[in-house]
Parts: C-alpha cells; structure tokens; sequence
C-alpha cells in the first residue's frame, strides 16, 4: 500500500515535469504553478541518483552516507525529545486527571503553548540553556534541540493520555471502587490500559513532531551534524545541484517514518490481546 | 450477627435543589447468613440504590448500613463482599484468569496464592478451559460466569448482584440461574440480589423484597419456601406458580396506589 502510494506520488511528479509549463504558470491571472525545469523540478530517477554520488567534488563517500549520518545524529535527539515530551506529557495528564482544577487551569495553557512559532522559539532555549549550569552539568547544545523537539511532542501525549485516562467506564470504576482500590491502583489497572487506545495516535503524533521539532531547531539555531542542517545547506545549493537537497529532505522524511515505525510496533504489542474492532 | 442490617435508611438525590428525588424512604432490612434475597419492583423503586447502599458505593441520607456486624464502608475496605452487575465489566486487556485474579492482586496476595484460587474458581464455574482466553472471546454467559468468579474470588461472606442475568437470553439465562444456586450453595454465600424479573426471583430467593416508588419503600416481604434442592422440576411446581402469582400480586396492589406504575419487562433497561 504504502510503496504504491509512493509509486504514485513520483508519477505525479514526472507527469507534471512532463506536461507543465516550463517557467511557470498562471491561474486566473496568479502565478502559483511551479516551475517544471529541472531546476526547480529535478528527475526523481536523478534524485535516486544523486544518493551514490559524493557529497561535494573531492570527497570520495557517497552523499548516501553523509545523509545518514545526519539522519543518525537527528534521530537520536527526536528520540530524546520524543522520551522527554511522552514523560512530560504523561505526567500532566495525570496530574489531569487526578485534580479537575489542575485540568480547568492547565489545559488552556497548553493549547497557547503550541501557538507559540517554533522558530521564535528556538534561539530563546538555546540562549536558556547556555546560562543553565546545574553543579558540574554543562547544557550540551543538542539538548536544546531534543528540548524543542520535546515541546512539540508533549502536547499531543498530554490531550490524548487525558481523554484516555478519563474513558475508562463508569461500571469498571464503580468495579474498582467496590474493591476499595487505591486511586493509584485504579490508574495502573484500570485507567492506563483503557487509555492505551487513545494514547498511540497520540504518540504517533508526538513522534513526528518530536522530528519535525528536531529539524527546525537545528535549522534555527545553526547546530552542525542533523539532517536539518543538511537541508539547510543543500537548499542553498540548488542552483548548481538541484537534485542534492532532496537527498536530506527524504532522510528527514525517512526519521519520521522510522519513528513512527517504533510506535506502531508498540501497539501492536499492546494490543495483540484486544478485540478486534478496538484496534482499528 | 446479620450479614446485612439496613437501618431506617433514606436517600434523597439532589438534596436541598428543586430538583430532589426521594429515592428510598424510611428502609429497614436484616438478612440472615446463608439466605438468598431479592429485591423485585418497578423503575425507580431504588433496588439499584438499595444495592448500592449495602456496597457503600453511595451513601445514605439517613440512617445506618451495617455489613457483617460491620458499617458499610468498614466491610467494604475489608472487601467484605463481591458484587457483579449486569455488564460483566470484564477488562479485555486481561485474560479470563487474569480478570479473576483482579481483586485478588489488589488485596495484595502474591502471584502463585492468587493464581492458584483464580484456578480454583474457574473451576467453580466450570471454565477451566478457558483460562487464558481473552473476555471478548466468550459469550455472554461465560462472561457472566467469570465476572462471578471475580467477585468469590476473595471467598467474600457476600455477594450483591445487579440484573446480572438481564443481558442474556431466557436459556442461557435459566442455566445460569441454576448455576449460581450450585456455585451459593457450595460456597455458602449470602447473596442480595436485584432483578425485575419475578420467576427469576422466586426461583433464586429464599425471600423475595418487594419495593414500590416515588418514594421507594419495601411494601412486601415475601418468603418463598421450595426447598434448598432447586432444579428443573422446580419451575414446573404448583407451589412455583403459586409464589410467582404471590409476587405478582404484591407488586400489582401497588397500582391501586398510582395505576401509572407498570412493572418493567423482563429485559428493560435498569434506572440509576
């Protein structure tokens, strides 16, 4: 399914760089059609391509690998932004769910701080975080990136955990409370497993913006070795080689796809002993 | 000492908003170890509320409810009692044993104790089988059966029973009554039993409570004296069919007081 799609979608390109206008298009009097040279519009089989090639004249690796191990480096803070945003999360909508009040004032809070613009945002931790030093803990700084990229992926943990936590029904809470169950114990037994439903889109959420969080930070923030960097630069370079930027934008593509990936291998996990219908 | 001692309770809801409801007026019920009560009556006669009460999953406006000599809430940290409703409300992430074992984990008993009585009950209930079955594998009844086997697990003195059969059709139904009667008698429980069905009732119960509403009260005690050996030729007996007519009519004189008042059907949709 999914290598159709993307079957599809470089057929698309091709038709389009086959059929559309050269330089551009109007419609209705605005220029919003794209280019089709093969400037702005290179060969997908030329951007498969460029992969073998080396990444600059006089380097003898293939850019394959420098894309990598930019993919790599980035992987890793998205991982640690993915970890620290899922604690975060789940911790506020425990909290959440524990005390009405903290949810009534909390959660508006929340909803702004996603509306806060990521690159705004960006420059301020990293300057945060050069003046934080707690005792001989230096702040790296690719833990302002993994930080931004925990930024964007507590959010959806915090709202999806939340409504999960509370759908547990009401005969199983009554159940539980008929068996003088703790409050933690409810959580644990009863409350977390109902809301695993609800949590895994949220996760796959927040592991694609832990990525996307990740990428843009090292963009803003000028931070040598991700892929966002990668595309940075090779962006820049389009002029000469069209085709090199979109090796580092599949790579960024391919970390969120792999993210994602570790999510949906947990669910199955979980949810191998579920009804069916409750999966789907 | 009575395993239930319900004490001049009343329950108002809403109370002191325009929009109060009596639920019970005025209650008082002692029930004896080893016997078998239900409560019968129409929606809103507060069966449900009364059951509740004895849980302590509610309090009473007024009034005092007492569980093995015990107040409610005291009986029920000491998980005095299992309770079954008319959902199973079986967890579908855990496994038959595993779901059985739930109240079991919860007091704390360590994993081979809890296992071994969580064998032990399936057996019980004869689903040995079925151990490791996941709930949404079972049919209704077998659900049933498990939740049963959940609320014995801890061996409690009491069982409180909410339309548990009300969701299963008239033959699993009627199998699953003389089960339960098997399963009370070999682990000599007391149970209070809600339901509005009165061949269900007369055939469960020794006594059969009879309650009416707005405001909900008792208006008949009913002892139904066939025996403690209950089995098929049971629910064909004259005296069957002459308790059945008894309830029937102790819950009818109650339209001489609001004729608006129909006894629900058997497979109605409980209040709460």
């Amino acid at each position: 399914m999914f290598a159709s799609a993307l079957v599809l979608v470089a057929v698309v390109w091709e038709l389009y760089k086959g059929l559309g206008p050269q330089n551009g298009g109007e419609v209705f009097g605005w220029s919003i059609l794209p280019r089709a040279n093969d400037l702005a519009m290179p060969h997908v089989w030329e951007m498969l391509s460029r992969y073998a090639d080396p990444e600059r004249r006089g380097s003898t690796d293939p850019i394959f690998f420098t894309v990598a191990s930019g993919a790599w480096f980035s992987l890793r803070l998205a991982l640690a932004g993915f970890a620290m945003g899922t604690l975060v999360g789940l911790g506020l909508a425990v909290l959440m769910a524990r005390f009405k009040v903290v949810e009534r004032g909390l959660l508006p809070y929340l909803v702004v701080s996603q509306t806060v613009p990521l690159i705004a945002l960006a420059p301020l931790v990293v300057s945060w975080g050069g003046k934080l030093s707690i005792g001989s803990f230096e702040w790296p700084r690719w833990l302002s990136a993994a930080v931004i990229g925990a930024f964007l992926a507590f959010f959806p943990v915090a709202v999806g955990t939340l409504k999960g936590l509370t759908s547990a029904p009401p005969a199983s809470l009554e159940l539980m409370d008929s068996y003088a169950a703790s409050w933690r114990q409810t959580l644990f037994k009863l409350r977390f497993p109902a809301a695993v439903p609800f949590m895994i889109p949220a996760l796959k959420l927040a592991a694609t913006a832990s990525v996307i969080g990740v990428v843009v930070a090292e963009i803003s923030t000028g931070l040598a070795g991700g892929i966002g960097r990668l595309i940075i630069e090779y962006a820049r370079q389009t002029t000469s080689d069209p085709a090199k930027v979109y090796t580092a934008v599949f790579g960024a593509a391919a970390l969120g796809l792999l993210m994602v990936g570790i999510v949906v291998a947990t669910d199955l996990r979980l949810m191998r002993n579920r009804p069916k219908e409750a999966t789907e | 000492m009575t395993a239930v001692e319900v004490r001049g309770v009343s329950k108002v809801f809403n109370a002191g908003r325009a929009n109060a409801v009596d639920a019970l007026v005025d209650i008082d019920l002692s029930i004896e170890p080893g016997e078998f009560v239900s409560l019968i009556g129409p929606s809103g006669c507060g069966k449900s509320t009364q059951l509740r009460l004895i849980a302590n999953l509610t309090e009473p406006t007024a009034g005092e409810v007492l569980v093995n000599g015990k107040p409610a809430h005291q009986a029920r940290l000491d998980q005095d009692y299992g309770m079954a409703f008319q959902q199973s409300g079986l967890f579908d992430w855990r496994s038959v044993v595993r779901n059985i074992e739930l109240p079991l984990e919860l007091k704390g008993w360590d994993k081979a104790k809890r296992r071994s009585r969580a064998l032990e009950m399936l057996e019980l209930v004869k689903l040995s089988d079925f151990a490791e079955h996941f709930p949404w594998q079972l049919s209704g009844g077998m659900q049933q059966r498990v939740a049963i086997g959940r609320a014995l697990a801890a061996h409690p003195p009491l069982l409180l029973m909410d339309e548990p059969f009300g969701a299963l059709d008239e033959m699993t139904r009627e199998h699953m009554q003389a089960e339960l009667l098997r399963i009370c008698s070999e682990t000599s429980t007391t149970v209070v039993f809600v339901t509005h069905s009165i061949p269900e009732a007369v055939y469960l119960s020794t006594r059969v409570v009879v309650m009416s509403p707005r405001p909900g009260r008792i208006t008949a005690m009913i002892d139904v004296d066939l025996g403690t050996r209950r089995d098929v030729e049971t629910r064909e007996a004259d005296a069957f069919f002459r308790k059945i007519t008894e309830v029937r009519e102790a819950l009818r004189g109650m339209d001489a007081v609001d004729p608006s008042l129909e006894v629900e059907p058997a497979l109605g949709v409980e209040d709460r």
